[in-house]
């Protein structure tokens, strides 16, 4: 009979938790795994340095912050979304659908994306014609596409190591991803001067040889990682002639194991990403549902903590940590304060 | 022998006499022989067998004690730290309130200086030594502890203290093997100077590498400090997940397997409920983690990230288990035993508690906690209820406990093998070793019940 008893004051226990579960005290975030780092550092400090309750931060990638994010208002749905791109479209048409409309963007620094390879193997002075030459599912040969011939870097470019091309790139759920297509392999096609033969080929229709462009080859040389860069840097340890993509904070924690290889001659470092030398960078964000503040204790704080001087500023931790620091800070600073939203579609 | 055939006509007279022999059983015919051999290399397959989980086992415990078992260490220097009153208050007018405005960043000034004076009073001088060395020898972990004692103890301010302070996790990894003087020069995060400087004190004994309990009662950190990575909010997390499994799976899976085996009538209805009971206890555990996030958050509104919707998730799992198991343990009591009791008067119900049940207690309290061990690992369904995340602060005491954000020990795994500073592979092992411990307890206290408390008929 005590069990019974044990069960109803169980279930009684449960049904208490409705009512609890409408108070929450800390802030809630998710989102981008390049983020997560910087928001650690951030949420560990904003608990040591206010009265405020520690914010949970959760990993997962971007799209699938964004996606919790635009669930809904209230207290058991997230309140910040990190994400190594924009917002794009149709998640805000999705969040407006939920009554998520009003978001305040944050952009609080730059990360840079760079190609690694092993500490004891060959250079790399890559270029993104190279990259494009060297990755892409079709490229144009002699005025004709045909599928990437290519096996060695050496036959991409001559001044490449004579190396079996074997490449990590992160896979599509990462924002890392997009600004790799964007950057590196869209460029790269135009350099190549293979866009308009592919153009050409998909009957003249731009998008779709655009799209061509970023098109990634299937033959097991280019190698999509859904995990994190953990994962790029052991499959790196186990075949060291291969080169994986990396973020720039990654690279810099693990110099003892990697070589980083120049892009258009630019060795990539925090100053030359900040300077707009080094070309593969992208901005980083968060964003914040302003319906919570007021609701939840510590977002508004926490977000002008994120971006204050001391924490986002140059010489602060997470610009140790690998961060380019956003030269318009102040401006951003600002918006929070004032908590400028974004326009919905 | 049964198959030599009887009926055989005898052989008989003289020039047979050895024909009887051959069937002896002490001489083994080709045919026998066969047999022996078969049964050697069956025997040899299976110890191969074992062999290879052995060797397998070996393995995995070698990597991970080799791996993780530094994670239980740590590096500490103890030098004279001298708390500037112009750092942490320098307003003057030691005001705790103007003091808190003080960020942790600003109290790194305070080691950097101390050491900087120490090298300078002792006399020790390395080669090619640069501010930043000195900046990045210690935690920053350490900032964060010394501000946290100066705002408890106001009356710090303008003394010398003598604390052991957390050295950064390259420091540490000097000690620890994992980092070389060549793989020094060519870190960005450390220096051969800073190399030259570690061992130069450690020489002098302030430095000191001693049992580390804060990795296992401390809390989470940022990618900055492993060093002061801890597993204590994991601990407690999994702990509260446990209880509430516990109290919810238990009852209820024992009420249904009684209920089952000993009350309900055989028909299509309960052999339903019995292949989906099966079904469920094969299904992928995600699927209870994406019911969970359906039921207990979206729609009960209980909140993410906490102990609670963990608990019920797992229990979920857990159910079929202790339904299989338990419905296991009532099967084995003999019908004799029911029979007398109901002889003698009993009704249904006293029979199955006062008799049945008890009987079958040590094979429900197995099934438990092997359900629970195996709850105790699970990390697929935790991640869609937000347990996968970043946790800093302790959950209060049950029952608000319950509602505070935490996380669990595989969690804590999972997270750290996916950080970029190479320290944190060393405490993931280290998290590893923690979980087998519990894992191992709750086994052997399996073993221990069913020993102790079996009965045999």
């Amino acid at each position: 009979m005590s069990m019974m008893k044990m069960t109803a004051s169980a279930l009684a226990m449960v049904a208490a938790s409705a009512t609890a579960a409408a108070a929450r005290d800390n802030v809630q975030v998710a989102g981008s795994s390049t983020v997560l780092p910087y928001a650690t550092i951030v949420a560990e400090a904003f608990a040591e340095n206010t009265d405020f309750a520690a914010p949970v931060v959760e990993s997962g990638g971007s799209s699938a912050g964004l996606k919790q994010f635009c669930e809904g208002v209230g207290a058991n749905t997230i309140d910040v979304a990190n994400s190594s791109r924009p917002i794009r479209e149709a998640e805000l048409a999705t969040c407006k659908e939920n009554g998520v409309t009003n978001i305040m963007e944050v952009r609080f620094g730059y990360d840079g994306i760079v190609f690694a390879s092993d500490i004891n193997g060959a250079d790399f002075v890559l270029t993104p014609k190279d990259v494009f030459m060297a990755l892409a599912k079709d490229v144009v040969v002699d005025g004709k596409v045909v599928a990437n011939p290519a096996t060695k870097w050496n036959q991409v470019n001559p001044a490449l190591p004579d190396q079996e091309i074997t490449v990590y790139v992160p896979g599509t759920k990462h924002g890392t991803r997009e600004v790799f297509e964007e950057k590196v392999m869209a460029v790269g096609c135009e350099e190549a001067g293979a866009l308009d033969a592919l153009t050409a080929a998909n009957g003249g229709d731009e998008d779709k040889g655009e799209a061509a462009c970023i098109t990634l080859r299937t033959d097991g040389r280019s190698v999509d990682i859904d995990g994190d860069y953990t994962e790029t840097l052991a499959r790196i340890d186990s075949n060291k002639a291969s080169v994986g993509v990396f973020g720039l904070s990654f690279y810099e924690n693990n110099t003892d194991k990697l070589k980083v290889a120049t892009i258009n001659g630019v060795t990539p470092t925090v100053e030359t990403v900040a300077k707009g030398e080094y070309p593969v960078s992208r901005p980083l964000f968060f964003y914040v549902k302003k319906d919570h503040i007021g609701t939840i204790p510590g977002l508004q704080e926490y977000a002008e903590f994120f971006v204050s001087d001391a924490i986002a500023g140059p010489g602060g931790p997470l610009s140790e940590y690998g961060l380019v620091p956003d030269p318009e800070l102040a401006a951003v600073q600002a918006a929070v304060a004032e908590g400028a939203t974004i326009t919905m579609p | 022998m049964t198959d030599v055939p009887s009926n055989l006509p005898r052989p008989v007279g003289p020039g047979a006499p050895s024909a009887p022999q051959a069937r002896s059983l002490l001489i083994a015919d080709a045919r026998t022989r066969r047999r022996n051999a078969a049964e050697k290399r069956f025997r040899l397959y299976g110890i191969l067998a074992i062999a290879v989980a052995m060797l397998a086992l070996v393995f995995l415990l070698f990597t991970i004690l080799r791996d993780g078992s530094s994670a239980f260490v740590q590096t500490y220097a103890k030098i004279p730290m001298t708390i500037e009153a112009s750092i942490v208050d320098p307003q003057g007018n030691r005001d705790p309130a103007q003091m808190a405005k003080v960020l942790t960043t600003s109290y790194g000034k305070i080691l950097q200086d101390s050491l900087a004076r120490y090298l300078d009073d002792n006399d020790i001088v390395v080669e090619g030594l640069g501010d930043k060395d000195i900046q990045g020898f210690f935690s920053a972990q350490g900032r964060a502890d010394m501000r946290q004692a100066v705002l408890a103890d106001p009356s710090l301010v303008g003394q010398v203290v003598e604390v052991p302070v957390l050295t950064t996790s390259r420091v540490d990894g000097m000690f620890k093997g994992r980092v070389s003087r060549e793989s020094a020069a060519v870190d960005a995060r450390t220096s051969v100077a800073q190399y030259d400087l570690a061992m130069a004190l450690a020489e002098r004994g302030d430095l000191q590498t001693r049992f580390n309990w804060d990795f296992v009662t401390g809390t989470d950190s940022s990618d900055t400090r492993p060093e002061s990575a801890g597993l204590g909010v994991a601990i407690i997390g999994s702990f509260y997940m446990m209880l509430i499994v516990l109290v919810l799976a238990l009852p209820i899976g024992v009420a249904t397997s009684i209920y089952l085996e000993e009350f309900a009538p055989r028909n299509r209805l309960t052999d339903l409920i019995e292949v989906n009971i099966s079904n469920l206890a094969a299904v992928p555990s995600i699927v209870f983690g994406i019911l969970g996030l359906a039921a207990f958050i979206n729609v009960m509104g209980l909140p993410r990230s906490a102990p609670i919707v963990g608990g019920l998730v797992l229990t979920l799992m857990t159910l079929p288990t202790i339904i299989i198991s338990t419905r296991a343990a009532l099967r084995a009591v003999p019908p004799s035993i029911r029979d007398a009791a109901l002889g003698v008067g009993a009704s249904r119900m006293q029979t199955v508690f006062h008799h049945v049940l008890p009987l079958a207690m040590p094979g429900i309290l197995t099934g438990t906690i092997i359900g629970l061990a195996q709850a105790l690992g699970e990390t697929a369904p935790l991640m869609l209820i937000g347990m996968v995340a970043f946790v800093t602060t302790y959950p209060s005491a049950p029952p608000q406990g319950f509602f505070d954000p935490a996380s669990a020990l595989p969690v804590q795994v999972f997270n750290w093998t996916q950080r970029a500073d190479p320290a944190f592979f060393e405490r993931a092992s280290g998290a590893i070793i923690v979980l087998l411990a519990f894992m191992l307890a709750m086994n052997l206290l399996a073993i221990y019940l069913r020993r102790r408390f079996e009965r045999r008929w």
